[in-house]
């Protein structure tokens, strides 16, 4: 015992070695992996494992939360950049249709050009002068290209202004909506005639219009072409408003050509009257003068002759109409002498184009019914 | 050079026998070291090379200055290691049975916590080990394995160098006084 107290170090090594043998021996010589010694492995792999597999679940899970964080930052960078792109087709397709739009008016307007009488010339809108109440704007066609100053300035919805100043590259009109624009205008259905002005808004007032003549909501207004500066029959707008004032009517026009911005733009250069558009061939849409040889006066709806506006005006024809009808000459009766009869129908009394022969004797004031059964 | 012995040996009687370590220590780093040989090479398989239940043998065996702790723990972790693989029980726990006992023995006789000397130690240990595993596996098991020293000289100088870190991190799970 003694000897083994003494070497115990040596001797447990040997111990632990020898036995460690025997089970390496055990092993060899069974040659049968059944006949194995499971134990010891099923104490190792039971004591391992679960270290293993916890240690897996956190690798695997550290590996995805890695590989969902890098995904996640190439989403991120792949949203910014779709983003980047969308931004830039917003833009391009902005630009394209302005581009498109700016075709279509181009085109619109050269169609007008070619049908239209009068020569125009077609500028562009290039700024806006200063102030809030002023109307006017800068076009870039200017005394070289041929435009002066009171020249009108058209779209083909409608008359636009006129040329106030006229510049080598540039020309200044003013435009309809401005307050000292002025313009003769006449209605489209009741032919009255009055003077658009502008109010300094989006809406322009027609003046002298007298309460006792008929304007309806929505009449169409034409240019009546004695203000000097707009040829006869462009549309100027459509009445809005319509009411009774102290001393006239107070009619509101919609300029027709100021919708949606101005752009591009007509000058007439050399201006050609043309008649006022029937009710039924009107478009609302687009307004094409119809070809030069066709421009001629447009018949009244009552197969009369068109008159002077006003009412002394009608009054005087329709006089004149009466003294024809029943041959009378105003102006050359004797006083006391019997006038003609001013209730007659003058449209159902046969016209007669030449006066008959006077009658010997005879009063040039009777009528001819009367004359005729005299004996 | 007298200072350098005098660091290197020291008093037998002062110090052996002295572990001043944690004891949930002495399960868990022996488990974290099987299960990073067993774990760590599926992924990188560079690392297979590093025997890290050698060099936890050769730690606690240098610490724990005392043979017979020595021989139980190599051959705890050595048939550990054994079974955990395919091969016979008993010839990594034979080879880390005598690797622990000497390496206690050493411990007793030297100041391990050298960094020189642990380099050594690490080195002729490893070499030692792997001569004693051939060894066994061509007497008793009968298998034909090659022996290229030169490839085992590098590998055993690369888990030296590797177990000179992993002293300096397993000091630090010492209990202090």
């Amino acid at each position: 015992m003694d000897l083994l107290s003494r070497y115990r170090n040596l001797t447990v090594l040997l111990l632990v070695i020898f036995a460690q043998l025997i089970l390496l021996a055990y092993q060899v010589k069974s040659k049968d992996k059944d006949k194995d010694v499971p134990l010891v492995r099923v104490w190792a792999v039971t004591a391992v494992t679960p270290l293993a597999n916890l240690i897996e679940t956190i690798r695997s899970h550290t590996v995805d939360l890695a590989d969902n964080y890098i995904f996640l930052r190439d989403v991120r960078e792949q949203n910014q950049r779709i983003k980047d792109e969308i931004a830039r087709l917003k833009i391009d397709n902005q630009y394209l249709r302005s581009e498109l739009e700016t075709a279509d008016r181009v085109k619109t307007l050269s169609a007008f050009q070619a049908t239209t009488p009068s020569r125009t010339l077609l500028a562009r809108v290039i700024g806006t002068a200063p102030g809030s109440n002023s109307r006017v704007v800068f076009v870039d066609r200017g005394t070289h290209g041929g435009v002066m100053r009171g020249m009108a300035v058209i779209t083909p919805e409608g008359i636009v202004g006129k040329v106030v100043a006229a510049y080598p590259t540039a020309s200044q009109v003013l435009l309809l909506t401005d307050p000292t624009f002025s313009a003769g205008v006449i209605s489209q259905k009741h032919r009255v005639h009055g003077d658009v002005r502008g109010l300094g808004q989006s809406k322009c007032q027609i003046d002298y219009i007298q309460n006792e003549e008929t304007v309806e909501t929505g009449e169409k207004f034409y240019t009546s072409g004695d203000d000097g500066v707009f040829p006869k029959g462009l549309l100027a707008g459509t009445a809005i408003a319509v009411q009774s004032g102290p001393s006239s009517k107070q009619v509101f026009l919609d300029p027709a050509a100021l919708h949606g911005g101005l752009e591009e733009v007509l000058i007439i250069v050399e201006g050609v009257h043309q008649p006022i558009p029937d009710i039924s061939t009107a478009s609302p849409e687009i307004h094409l003068q119809p070809p030069a040889a066709a421009a001629q006066e447009t018949p009244r709806p009552d197969g009369q002759a068109e008159v002077a506006g006003t009412e002394a005006d009608r009054l005087r024809e329709k006089y004149e109409q009466i003294g024809a009808a029943q041959n009378h000459v105003f102006g050359t009766g004797l006083p006391g002498s019997k006038p003609p009869d001013f209730n007659a129908d003058p449209g159902k009394a046969p016209r007669k184009t030449a006066p008959p022969p006077p009658v010997a004797g005879g009063s040039p004031d009777i009528p001819p019914d009367k004359a005729a059964a005299r004996p | 050079m007298r200072d350098i012995g005098d660091r290197i040996l020291i008093s037998n009687v002062r110090e052996k026998g002295h572990a001043p370590f944690r004891r949930w220590a002495f399960v868990a780093v022996p488990l974290a070291a099987i299960l990073f040989q067993v774990y760590v090479p599926r992924f990188f398989p560079v690392l297979s090379y590093l025997e890290l239940p050698l060099l936890v043998t050769i730690y606690f065996a240098l610490l724990r200055r005392n043979q017979i702790a020595g021989t139980l723990i190599g051959a705890a972790i050595g048939l550990a290691q054994d079974s955990l693989g395919a091969g016979k029980l008993g010839v990594f726990g034979i080879s880390k049975t005598l690797v622990g006992y000497f390496a206690a023995s050493v411990g007793v006789r030297l100041d391990v916590e050298h960094v020189f000397l642990r380099f050594i130690l690490c080195f002729f240990f490893f070499c030692f080990h792997e001569l004693c595993h051939w060894a066994l596996v061509h007497i008793f098991v009968g298998e034909q394995l090659g022996f290229d020293i030169g490839n085992t000289a590098i590998v055993a100088l690369l888990n030296a160098l590797v177990g000179i870190s992993l002293f300096h991190f397993l000091d630090k799970l010492k209990e202090r006084n």
